[in-house]
């Protein structure tokens, strides 16, 4: 088990009603799949927010990133980065960018 | 003493304001589940302080709120809207099959007689209900697998089940209305639906009297009149006497007959309410002017309600859901618009307030009579 630390968006935030950084322990591999599956049994209030409830698929407008890398396209059983999985860098959840 | 709550979904939350019975002095409350799109809020006819809200974005999804406090605190309960068995095809606008895939809640309808019990519409358009409070929800597919599912056409602003009536009498009757595919009835609880469009006439598809595809905007219904039917399409103000087996055209002397609100008087069911727009090119009111529209005729003969609202430089629109009417002895009518004002008329639309003038875009507008 390593403890992971999870950035995720404002809305969610209040949503989930957390402030800071979210803090997890999940099970080794640790992967974007099982990063979530822990965020969404921690805070069920999120199921559907940031995937299908179903299908698992990310949706349109929210971007994985950590260790300023882009993951969003990753196959999510891939494991995240070695500084992610020990706790020192944090896993962001980001809503991507609206412009206008 | 009596009063009223009116329920405001914006799009970046929702907001509650209440007022005692001679609505001239309101409290207004919010924002609620800010930066959200609140497409609806509306509030049980059995139990008021049971309410409902419809929040989403594009970005994080659907989100259901419930208050069980008439507004003051608020719970999610189950955001699970999934189609029942392979969901199948609907047309796309370019004419082929496409799935049909949840977007959003546009409309809550809670039960006339049982607090815990509610139907959403949704977009894709389908109907869903819950009989715990939301808590879980389950698809009355009938609707979409009556016959006509497959050939339904989103319009512009999505294809979705918008409007949603239970006849007060008959609780094995509904009504619901779809853009752009029309108005359907059941007569068994929603088990069975189908489509009741003869009379409308549509030049915006192929064939303007076919039986499904017509950009219906809205519909409402008199409680002591359950047969009446009234209806502002795409163009044409419309009326059913026959529980939506014909339809009739009553636009008469109307400015224009293009709109999406409309809604009938509390005690007077040949009082109707409309909020005439430009046109399907021209979303905002004619001339600069905010005029809503009364017919004590059941249609036909129209005349202008102004007093109190803008009468120049004024663009704004009235989306669907966005108007209502209270049970009040004098009947109150409200209205929000797209330039975030909330209007209030206590005499039945001779005088109107403004309760709210700088909110987002206002996207509904409901009432409840409080005792």
């Amino acid at each position: 088990m390593s403890e992971i630390r999870v950035v995720i968006p404002a809305h969610l935030k209040t949503l989930a009603h957390v402030s800071g950084e979210v803090r997890l322990e999940v099970e080794d591999p640790v992967t974007t799949e099982r990063v979530l599956d822990a965020l969404e049994a921690r805070h069920p209030v999120l199921v559907g927010t940031i995937r299908h409830p179903e299908t698992k698929v990310r949706r349109p407008f929210v971007r994985f990133f950590a260790c300023e890398e882009d993951l969003s396209h990753d196959p999510t059983d891939r494991p995240l980065p070695e500084a992610v999985a020990r706790g020192r860098e944090p896993f962001f959840i980001v809503g991507a960018i609206a412009g206008g | 003493m009596s009063g009223v709550r009116v329920l405001v979904g914006t799009s970046k939350g929702a907001f509650v304001m209440t007022a005692d019975g001679a609505r001239r002095d309101w409290r207004i409350d919010g924002p609620f589940f800010e930066g959200w799109e609140v497409y609806h809020v509306k509030g049980s006819p059995v139990d008021p302080n049971r309410i409902y809200a419809s929040q989403s974005t594009s970005w994080f999804g659907q989100i259901v709120q419930r208050s069980n406090d008439g507004g003051k605190s608020w719970d999610t309960v189950s955001n699970q809207f999934s189609y029942d068995g392979v969901p199948g095809t609907h047309q796309w606008y370019d004419g082929t099959p496409h799935p049909w895939e949840f977007a959003r809640v546009w409309h809550f309808e809670p039960s006339l007689s049982d607090p815990d019990a509610v139907l959403a519409g949704v977009e894709d358009a389908a109907l869903f209900s819950s009989s715990d409070a939301g808590a879980s929800w389950s698809e009355l597919s009938g609707l979409r697998n009556g016959g006509t599912g497959s050939r339904w056409q989103p319009g512009a602003g999505g294809m979705a089940v918008h409007t949603i009536i239970e006849d007060p009498t008959n609780p094995d009757r509904l009504y619901v209305a779809i853009s752009a595919a029309g108005v359907f009835r059941s007569d068994d609880g929603g088990t069975t639906w189908q489509p009741k469009n003869r009379g409308l006439a549509s030049g915006e598809i192929p064939d303007e009297d076919a039986e499904v595809g017509h950009c219906v905007h809205r519909i409402a219904l008199h409680p002591s009149a359950p047969e009446t039917l009234y209806m502002q399409k795409h163009w044409d103000v419309m009326r059913s006497d026959d529980a939506g087996e014909s339809w009739r055209e009553v636009s008469g002397d109307l400015p224009t007959d293009f709109g999406f609100a409309i809604d009938v008087h509390a005690h007077e069911p040949e009082t109707v309410y409309v909020l005439p727009i430009t046109s399907d090119s021209v979303h905002y009111v004619p001339e600069g002017r905010l005029r809503v529209y009364r017919s004590r005729t059941g249609g036909g003969e129209w005349e202008p309600l102004d007093r109190g609202l803008p009468q120049e430089h004024c663009y704004v629109n009235v989306l669907r859901d966005a108007m209502a009417i209270d049970r009040l002895d004098e009947c109150g009518v409200y209205f929000g618009t797209t330039g975030g004002q909330v209007f209030a008329s206590p005499d039945g639309g001779d005088t109107w307030n403004t309760i709210a003038a700088n909110l987002p875009r206002v996207l509904s507008v409901e009432v409840q009579t409080l005792a």
